[in-house]
């Protein structure tokens, strides 16, 4: 504990802090496309579209060929694996054509969730088997971030100290060998929105969750400047009968970073988890509008909230692409205005109004 | 670690957040005139007065009954017990000739190191033993806040991970205990300067002590805006072969606590270890320059810095009183501005060309 081992270079730290910054930069958030292939299945199915390679191929251009007005949005795209490798139509390497439009190539690099026996159901993460070797491959092969994901959950019992730690561990290797290939980690641990838990429980479980994974962080040597982090935002469970105001949602979550989240971070890109794509534009708004001091850009890492009206649009039609990415920018530039605060939604969202944020509630 | 038991009331943390506050106001920072009986007779013993009850009791007179334009810069006071029990000339007791002049006043609460059997001559802090019910009195008796003083040193084994984990431990139980009583904890976790280790040896083992304090208080539950960090600045060991500016030792400094200490954090006010009245101010001065965002108040917490000047002044005669005042409140004054990067040290140059020091590329 007492002496330094040489863990990165000078150069290697500015490499990977600069790119964190990159994806980071002013206005500018991360188009989570990174769905596995059975993810992909649960999208495809409801809008009637087969789930096969060809139709991914044909989903994932629709997106990464809208036009100059995301260049100025999005600033990272998660890739999976199988997306890497495939070409636009007239033969362009995806990657090759993100990187050209000046947008960061990011690639998923876990192998999804185990369960830890002796738990109330609880998992941790797999794929640190040939890690090293794997980043080093998608370096060259475009890549410049990464992604893990855990995941954690509330109920009566859980999480446990032991799915805590283990994830928070798991996490740690993860981001120190990417490090170590030029890659800059994204971390995420996230943590479930179902239950019936209210706003508060959410954010207590968060607040223990960070603590422990800046402490694996620290303890395996991760440089955070290097580092990017994918948290839940704090809200009351699904089930929970009490309803919040985004601000409330904001000042929860804004708390709960600025408890545990080092300034040295260079951006939190946010998780959308189950929320529609309204909800997660306004209330990354209210987010970059809470009157507490904030010294990490906080941003978007979207799913789910970025293409769900592209998808419904698209219904796996040749005709309907066009329409598809229209809806896609769309949101792509609610959410980079969201990531300014400077957002100003048409319709209200599904929470309550801004009636309900308790001034000098101390969280 | 599922669910939340209640520790404090909103009112509660409102208070000590408002304590917090207070103390590190822009341009304030803290007098740490909490020098044990036997620390105040090795100050006393440098200009040769004796180490007697009435010659603490005046020396701290002078000091707290300067002119009350201190409070612009002096934000809190950190008693000993001894003197929280004594009075100025004028009759009145110094807590309340200190919170007269709206500067809040603290106590020291530990009871010294003891040593960790098995180790290199590392220590632990002891003082937890009925520590609830001292906060409470010494609440009733005028304090808002406390300080624990826990001791870490750099050699070629230390600090061991066991060293690292208890102090973080006693420190997290000491400041849980504080917040109990409406007392603002001062977690003040010194790796000491001795030693012929590097700059970068000592950011190295102080962002890996920060990382383990904040998760001790996480585990213990304590709320992170109402307490205050009392940490080393990073420097390189006294007997480092190397000399380093002040923007070296600033840039190393504010990139350790960027890696480690939350923003919920309100004030970090530095010990000034060994380092002279000057140096003291220079090397704060420089951290509040520093180009990266500093999302809590950097600011002082000196005793030596801040006494030095105003011991030598004195010299035990009573005849020197206004001297040794000037002295001091010139220090203060200082360190205030120091706090808020405004320090202009005769014959150095203007913020502007203090910025270009500052190796804005270099990584740390």
């Amino acid at each position: 504990m007492t002496h330094q081992y040489p863990a990165l270079t000078t150069e290697q730290k500015k490499e990977l802090q600069e790119i964190a910054e990159r994806i980071t930069a002013p206005g500018k958030g991360i188009l989570a496309a990174d769905e596995s292939t059975g993810s992909m299945g649960k999208r495809l199915n409801p809008i009637g579209v087969e789930n096969t390679e060809e139709n991914r191929r044909r989903y994932r251009q629709l997106l990464f060929t809208a036009d100059q007005r995301i260049d100025s949005c999005i600033g990272g795209v998660i890739f999976f694996h199988e997306t890497l490798y495939q070409n636009t139509d007239d033969g362009t390497n995806f990657s090759q054509l993100i990187k050209d439009r000046g947008i960061v190539v990011g690639i998923k690099v876990d192998k999804g969730v185990v369960p830890l026996a002796g738990t109330d159901g609880e998992t941790t993460t797999q794929g640190l088997d040939g890690l090293s070797e794997r980043c080093a491959q998608y370096k060259k092969d475009g890549a410049d971030f990464a992604k893990w994901r855990s995941v954690l959950k509330i109920s009566e019992n859980t999480p446990s100290e032991l799915a805590i730690m283990e994830n928070a561990n798991v996490l740690a290797r993860y981001a120190s060998i990417c490090q170590q290939n030029g890659i800059v980690p994204i971390v995420e641990p996230e943590i479930l929105p179902d239950g019936e838990h209210d706003l508060k429980r959410c954010q207590y479980v968060s607040e223990k969750v960070l603590a422990a994974v800046y402490k694996a962080l620290s303890d395996h040597h991760v440089y955070l400047e290097g580092t990017l982090l994918k948290p839940n935002m704090v809200t009351p469970g699904h089930s929970c009968p009490t309803k919040v105001s985004h601000e409330e949602i904001a000042m929860a979550t804004v708390t709960a970073l600025r408890r545990t989240v080092p300034p040295a971070v260079t951006g939190v890109t946010f998780l959308s988890g189950g929320q529609s794509e309204e909800d997660a534009s306004i209330n990354l708004n209210a987010i970059n509008n809470c009157p507490l001091a904030k010294p990490w850009a906080l941003t978007f890492s979207y799913g789910r909230a970025l293409q769900a009206s592209a998808l419904n649009a698209w219904r796996g039609e040749l005709s309907n692409e066009k329409a598809a990415t229209e809806e896609f920018i769309k949101r792509a530039e609610a959410n980079s205005k969201a990531a300014l605060g400077k957002y100003q939604s048409s319709g209200s969202g599904t929470a309550a109004g801004k009636s309900l944020y308790v001034e000098n509630h101390a969280y | 670690m599922t669910h939340q038991f209640p520790s404090l009331s909103p009112e509660q943390k409102k208070e000590l957040s408002d304590i917090a506050q207070r103390i590190i106001a822009p341009g304030k920072g803290i007098l740490a005139a909490d020098e044990s009986t036997g620390t105040m007779g090795k100050r006393l013993e440098k200009i040769k007065v004796e180490n007697s009850e009435e010659n603490r009791r005046y020396f701290r007179d002078l000091l707290f009954s300067t002119d009350p334009s201190i409070s612009n810069c002096v934000g809190g006071i950190i008693f000993f017990h001894e003197t929280l029990y004594q009075k100025s000339d004028s009759g009145k007791l110094f807590p309340q000739v200190i919170k007269d002049k709206g500067i809040v006043v603290g106590i020291k609460v530990d009871k010294g190191t003891a040593g960790l059997n098995g180790t290199d001559g590392e220590t632990t802090t002891q003082g937890l033993d009925g520590l609830s019910e001292r906060c409470a009195q010494y609440k009733k008796d005028g304090c808002d806040f406390a300080k624990w003083r826990c001791v870490l040193k750099i050699s070629d084994s230390c600090p061991t991970s066991v060293a690292i984990a208890e102090n973080a431990n006693v420190l997290a139980r000491y400041a849980s205990i504080c917040q109990q009583n409406g007392l603002v904890p001062i977690v003040e976790p010194e790796i000491l300067p001795d030693g012929t280790h590097d700059l970068l040896r000592c950011q190295y083992v102080t962002e890996k002590v920060l990382a383990a304090v904040y998760k001790a208080l996480s585990d213990h539950h304590v709320y992170l805006e109402g307490t205050l960090l009392k940490p080393n600045m990073v420097t390189a060991g006294q007997s480092c072969a190397k000399k380093f500016t002040p923007q070296e030792v600033a840039m190393a400094t504010v990139t350790a606590l960027r890696r480690t200490v939350p923003a919920s954090v309100p004030g970090i006010c530095f010990l000034s270890g060994g380092q002279s009245e000057e140096e003291a101010s220079l090397n704060l001065n420089a951290i509040n320059q520093v180009p990266l965002n500093r999302p809590w108040k950097l600011s002082f917490s000196y005793g030596r810095a801040l006494q030095a000047s105003a011991l030598a002044a004195w010299q035990g005669k009573t005849a020197n009183k206004a001297a040794a005042q000037e002295a001091f409140c010139s220090r203060a004054k200082i360190n205030g501005l120091a706090s808020k990067g405004e320090y202009k040290a005769s014959g150095s140059a203007d913020q502007a060309s203090m910025q270009s020091l500052f190796s804005a590329s270099y990584i740390y």
